[in-house]
C-alpha cells in the first residue's frame, strides 16, 4: 500500500543567529501515522516541530533556508494563520490560557470566524470527548482551566487543538512534566486520534516513542541519523549512535 | 558584638522611617479632619456638600461645593475620556508592534514627556491651546473645561503608558504562543488573550492616572477660567476643587469660616484620591497573583 505523503522536507536547514540548529533535513511524514522524533537535547527536536507550523518565526534571530512541503503545498505560500489552523502543536507545558475550560476551547473556534452559540457548544463538547476529557469537566465547564491538574490542562490543550480541525498534531515533549497516570491517559487519547489526525510526537523519553509511534527518526546534533519503523529501529538499529542512545549509553 | 549593634542600629532606623511615613498620613488626616470640622460647628454639613453656591465673600457667605465638584468631576473626565484609549493603545503599540529601536525611542520621549513640569503646560495652555480652541470652536472664551482636560489627558499618559506597557510586556510568552499556536493573527492574540491578561496592571495605570489628574492644580488653575459655578457643559469656564484651595488661602484670615472652609474641600479631595489609590493598589495586587 503506497502511503500518502503530508509533510515533506527538502534540504532543510534552520539557524539560530550564526547557530545551525537543523543540518539539510529531508524527510517525508505520512498521513494518519504518529510520527515519533527521539534524540538528547540540543539536537534540533523541537526546531524542527515549530518549523512545520513557523512558529519558529517569532524569534527574530532565526533563519531557515530548504522547502518544507505540507500536502504537496510550499509553506512559502501558506498565510501563517491558516497553516497554525492546520498544523496544531501541543507544549511541553500545558499552555492553558487564563480563562475557563469552556473558552479556552472555543477561542480557537472563534478566531476562525465561527460565531454562533450552539455550533461552538458542539465543538467544545466534541473536542473534550476526543481528548478523553468531558466525562471529567463537563460538569464544570466554567470554571478557570488553570484549576485543573497538569495531565487534564495538556488535555485540554490537545481539545484546544482538535477544536480548529486540524490535519496535523504536532507533540513537543507533551508529557515531560506529567506522572505515569496521566501520561498514560493523553497516549490512549493519542491512539484513538489515529484514525482522524497525523500526529508528530518529539519526545525525551525513548520508551514512549517505543510504546506509541509508527515511525521513528533519531536526530543527533541537528542532523537526522536513522530513520525507520519504530519496532525495527528500537531492535536492530543499523547506526551505533542510535544503539547508544536508546542503550542509554549516552543523552 | 560590634556587628550586632550596628544591625541593630541600622535596623531601628529602617523601622523608625517605616513608622514616620504612617505618622505622617495619619498627622495629615487628622489636621485636615480638625480644621474641617470647625467648619461644621458653625456651618451646616448638608449645606457644604450639597449647597449649588461657592460664595465665600459675600454675606452671608455660602460654601455650597457642588459647584467645585463637579468643576472637578468634568475635567477629570475629560480627560480620561481622551487619555484612556489613546494612553492603551499607544502602550499596546510600544509593548506588541514597533520595532525596538522604535520602543527605546519612544519610552525615553515618554518620560520626558513625564518630567515637563505643569506650570510649563499651563503656559502653553494659555498662550496656544486656549485661543486655538476658541478659534476652531466657535467659544466665547478658550478658558474652559476642555483646555483643562486635553493638558490634563496630555499628562496622564506617561504614567498610563508605562505601567500599561508593563502589564503587557509580563504576560507570559506562553498564551501569546498557545494563541498563535492556534492559527490566531497577531492583532487577535492581543486583543483576546493578552490585553485581558494584563487588564488588572492596565486599570491600576489608569487608576494612578486618574489620581494625577484630579489632584492636579496649576494647569487646571491656568487654564479653566476659574469659575465657581455649576457647569452644564465642558465647553464652559469651570473651577477645579484643587483650584479653589489654591486660588484663594492666600486671601482667607486663618481661623475664618471660609479658612476651614477651603480645609474641608481639601479633605474632600484627600478622600477621592485616597479611594482612587486604593481601587488601583488592589488592582496592582491582583496583577501580581
Amino acid at each position: 500500500m503506497v502511503k500518502e505523503t503530508v509533510i515533506k522536507t527538502v534540504n532543510l536547514n534552520c539557524r539560530y543567529g550564526a547557530l545551525q540548529v537543523l543540518k539539510d533535513l529531508n524527510l517525508e511524514i505520512h498521513r494518519n501515522e504518529i510520527f515519533g522524533i527521539i534524540g538528547p537535547a540540543n539536537s534540533g527536536k523541537t526546531t524542527f516541530l515549530r518549523a512545520l507550523n513557523r512558529l519558529n518565526f517569532l524569534n527574530a534571530s532565526y533563519s531557515q533556508d530548504g522547502e518544507i512541503f505540507f500536502a504537496d503545498k510550499n509553506l512559502k505560500n501558506i498565510c501563517d494563520n491558516i497553516l497554525r489552523k492546520r498544523i496544531g502543536i501541543i507544549f511541553a507545558l500545558p499552555q492553558v490560557l487564563p480563562v475557563s475550560i469552556y473558552n479556552n476551547i472555543a477561542y480557537g473556534p472563534k478566531v476562525h470566524g465561527i460565531a454562533k452559540k450552539d455550533a461552538i457548544e458542539q465543538i467544545v463538547e466534541e473536542s473534550l470527548k476526543k481528548a478523553s476529557l468531558w466525562d471529567e469537566v463537563k460538569d464544570r465547564l466554567d470554571s478557570p482551566a488553570m484549576k485543573l491538574s497538569g495531565g487534564q490542562q495538556q488535555r485540554l490543550c490537545i481539545a484546544r487543538t482538535l477544536a480548529v480541525e486540524p490535519d496535523v498534531i504536532l507533540y513537543d515533549e507533551h508529557c515531560s512534566g506529567l506522572d505515569p497516570i496521566s501520561t498514560a491517559k493523553i497516549e490512549d487519547a493519542m491512539q484513538q486520534l489515529k484514525e482522524t489526525y497525523t500526529q508528530i510526537l518529539v519526545t525525551n523519553n525513548t520508551k514512549q516513542a517505543a510504546r506509541v509511534s509508527e515511525r521513528c527518526a533519531f536526530f543527533l546534533m541537528g542532523e537526522l541519523i536513522e530513520l525507520d519503523e519504530t519496532a525495527a529501529l528500537f531492535t536492530e538499529p543499523k547506526d551505533k549512535r542510535t544503539d547508544d542512545y536508546i542503550t542509554g549509553r549516552f543523552g | 558584638m560590634h556587628r550586632r549593634i550596628s544591625e541593630y542600629i541600622i535596623e531601628s532606623l529602617i523601622r523608625l522611617s517605616g513608622f514616620l511615613v504612617i505618622a505622617f498620613v495619619f498627622l495629615i488626616f487628622l489636621f485636615l479632619l480638625r480644621d474641617s470640622l470647625s467648619l461644621f460647628k458653625e456651618y451646616k454639613i448638608g449645606e457644604f456638600l450639597f449647597g449649588r453656591n461657592w460664595l465665600p465673600i459675600s454675606e452671608p457667605p455660602k460654601f455650597g461645593i457642588v459647584p467645585l465638584f463637579l468643576g472637578s468631576i468634568y475635567v477629570t473626565a475629560g480627560a480620561i475620556v481622551i487619555c484612556v484609549p489613546v494612553g492603551i493603545a499607544a502602550a499596546m503599540f510600544i509593548a506588541e508592534v514597533a520595532p525596538t529601536f522604535l520602543k527605546n525611542i519612544l519610552k525615553s520621549l515618554i518620560e520626558i514627556l513625564a518630567a515637563i513640569p505643569s506650570v510649563v503646560l499651563g503656559f502653553i495652555g494659555i498662550v496656544w491651546l486656549s485661543p486655538y480652541l476658541k478659534q476652531t470652536m466657535g467659544l466665547s472664551t478658550g478658558m474652559c473645561g476642555l483646555t483643562g482636560s486635553l493638558l490634563l489627558a496630555f499628562m496622564a499618559l506617561p504614567t498610563i503608558i508605562s505601567i500599561s506597557e508593563d502589564a503587557l510586556v509580563g504576560v507570559p510568552r506562553a498564551y501569546k504562543e498557545a494563541a498563535f499556536g492556534l492559527g490566531a493573527t497577531r492583532w487577535q492574540a492581543l486583543w483576546r488573550i493578552v490585553l485581558p491578561a494584563a487588564s488588572p496592571g492596565i486599570i491600576a495605570g489608569v487608576m494612578l492616572g486618574i489620581g494625577r489628574v484630579i489632584g492636579e492644580t496649576m494647569v487646571v488653575m491656568m487654564v479653566t477660567g476659574n469659575s465657581p459655578v455649576v457647569p452644564t457643559s465642558i465647553l464652559q469656564p469651570l473651577r477645579t476643587l484643587t483650584a479653589t484651595i489654591a486660588g484663594e488661602m492666600g486671601e482667607t484670615v486663618s481661623g475664618s469660616e471660609h479658612y476651614f472652609a477651603l480645609f474641608a474641600v481639601g479633605l474632600v479631595l484627600f478622600i477621592i484620591t485616597f479611594i482612587i489609590n486604593f481601587i488601583a493598589d488592589s488592582c496592582l495586587r491582583r496583577a501580581r497573583k
